[in-house]
């Protein structure tokens, strides 16, 4: 067993692949997760889905939390459920903040070195805890940090045994953006360098910044699955839809149209409904727009932004 | 000590609910030497303190709280998953919980328990009792661990088991009285020191194996219950 090294683009062990075969699981009736086959390799990959997708059934099947209703899960050939022998090479960090508030850090991630057994557990605890930048407050009782420093907290310990597959479950939620872009970067260093990282989210932005591939759920089932940029094309092609109110909705309509952006407006009661195909040189000219114009832009509310939307409009296509 | 009863004790004192602990015990011991100070006969107070209190209600009690705390508060909490995401095999994380759960109970039983028999009638009663209560304490732990693996409300189905099995129907129904932990630990304890003070209903043999088949059998439960443990089902 080896310890994180201090130069993460050095694998001490070959790389580990997690499979997942026709995988199913439901609750009575509810079917959570549907016939959901992928294999992960080494690198990162974002699991994308709005809430209630079945990212966390799915996450919890693969960290061998629960048992697969049809369907097989499988590290390195070796099925992940009722078998404990798979955290030695398996790290997870569940989205559910519990952690013993009346440890240390360096306790906390201390006693998850010693319960692997490693052979330097005082040294692999300062190495994990200093890869998530908490040597500042590791004398501090977990109960007085913040979320952003739990978290931090729970990934030190998910790495003490510097493991080959790394699964969280929303790493980024209560993070502040200077925490978020550290632990982007953690994350990137770590699939570089040959481990297999999986993160569950339902912000796309986030995903869009840490990972090439995606898997994509949408109601339990494996909606989208491959290269980021290529599904975000698809996303984009779609037009986007604008709620916009202004001093005057009419002049405004007028002179919208004339900008290629545009592909249709709408004149209602409430306002403007503006269908854009681009949404980054919509939201660009509309200022221009209503500048030259004399006029003055009182609401632009995007109407379909919701991840809900973008999924449906994948599951579609 | 191991590093899963480190965390197990540092959890089970570190809760406020610990502190529930005391006051029974030291009821226990308040009442003895009262009785004993104003000269009531031994013959008189020593059942009902000793076993209607000591036995029946301080015992399972204390149990209950620390055999339902040292698992099933970490399953409320979520913070096993810290534990069970290591490559340790299930019995390893078992065991040592029950060791905790039997020691801090046996202790916080059994020293009133040793006081008052000792006011109640000699030394060797004392000792008789404080070492079926330690007997008792390992039976009803492992009942109570492998409770909080089988069900959401461990507390509840043992208070259930307490006063509802143990309490009220083995005043009825003699039948539920070879089920009762509580007639193991007396008839244990009135083998040890037979004093006339305490009322058996069961056999030696049969208290003694049945400790050890409520023991073994609750613990290889708990083992595999704890293989197949679910984290729970949230559809999201």
């Amino acid at each position: 067993m080896t310890t994180i090294s201090a130069d993460p683009a050095a694998p001490a062990t070959p790389a580990s692949t997690l499979d997942l075969a026709g995988v199913s699981r439901w609750y009575g009736n509810v079917v959570a997760v549907n016939n959901v086959s992928m294999s992960l390799g080494p690198g990162v990959t974002g699991l994308l889905g709005p809430n209630g997708a079945g990212k966390t059934t799915l996450l919890h099947m693969m960290a061998g939390f629960l048992a697969p209703s049809r369907g097989t899960v499988t590290l390195d050939g070796s099925p992940t459920w009722r078998n404990p022998d798979v955290y030695r090479r398996l790290g997870l960090v569940s989205e559910r903040e519990a952690v013993h508030t009346f440890l240390t850090a360096y306790e906390f991630v201390l006693a998850s070195a010693k319960l692997h057994r490693l052979p330097d557990p005082r040294e692999a605890a300062r190495r994990a805890i200093a890869l998530v930048e908490m040597e500042g407050a590791q004398d501090r009782r977990i109960g007085t940090y913040s979320k952003g420093m739990r978290q931090r907290t729970r990934v030190a310990a998910a790495l003490v045994h510097d493991p080959q597959v790394l699964l969280l479950d929303e790493p980024f939620n209560g993070m502040d953006p200077r925490q978020r872009l550290h632990m982007m970067d953690l994350l990137h260093r770590l699939g570089a360098a040959g481990r297999t990282i999986l993160f569950s989210s339902h912000i796309l932005e986030e995903v869009e910044q840490i990972s090439g591939t995606v898997q994509v759920m949408v109601a339990g089932r494996l909606a989208a699955s491959g290269d980021f940029r290529t599904i975000r094309r698809l996303m984009t092609n779609r037009p986007h839809v604008f709620a916009v109110r202004s001093t005057d909705d009419r002049a405004l309509a007028v002179a919208l149209m004339a900008e290629a952006s545009v592909t249709g407006v709408e004149l209602g009661r409430a306002g403007l409904t503006v269908r854009a195909g681009d949404y980054g040189a919509f939201t660009r000219a509309l200022p221009r727009i209503a500048l030259a114009q004399g006029i003055r832009v009182r609401q632009l509310v995007p109407e379909d932004e919701s991840l809900e939307s973008v999924f449906s409009y994948l599951v579609e296509a | 000590m191991s590093t899963v009863s480190w965390i197990t004790a540092r959890g089970l004192f570190g809760r406020r609910r610990f502190l529930l602990l005391f006051p029974l015990p030291a009821v226990l011991v308040l009442l003895a030497v009262l009785s004993r100070a104003l000269g009531v006969d031994p013959g008189e107070w020593g059942p009902p303190v000793l076993v209607g209190l000591g036995l029946a209600v301080v015992l399972p009690v204390v149990a209950l709280i620390v055999g339902t705390g040292v698992l099933g508060a970490e399953i409320d909490d979520g913070t096993v998953v810290h534990i069970l995401t290591k490559p340790l095999p299930r019995w390893q994380i078992v065991l040592p919980k029950l060791a905790v759960a039997t020691g801090v109970t046996a202790v916080t039983v059994a020293v009133p328990l040793y006081v008052a028999g000792v006011l109640a009638h000699s030394v060797r009663l004392g000792l008789a009792l404080a070492a079926a209560a330690t007997l008792g304490a390992l039976a009803y732990s492992a009942l109570f661990l492998a409770l909080s693996l089988l069900t959401r409300r461990p507390v509840l189905l043992g208070l259930v088991y307490v006063l509802i099995w143990e309490g009220l129907l083995g005043n009825f129904v003699s039948g539920t009285k070879v089920l009762s932990i509580q007639q193991y630990v007396i008839a244990l304890a009135d083998r040890i020191a037979p004093t006339g003070l305490l009322e058996t209903t069961v056999s030696v043999p049969v208290a003694a194996i049945m400790t050890a088949l409520v023991s073994v059998g609750f613990t290889v439960l708990a083992v595999d219950r704890l293989r197949s443990f679910s984290v729970a089902g949230e559809t999201s």
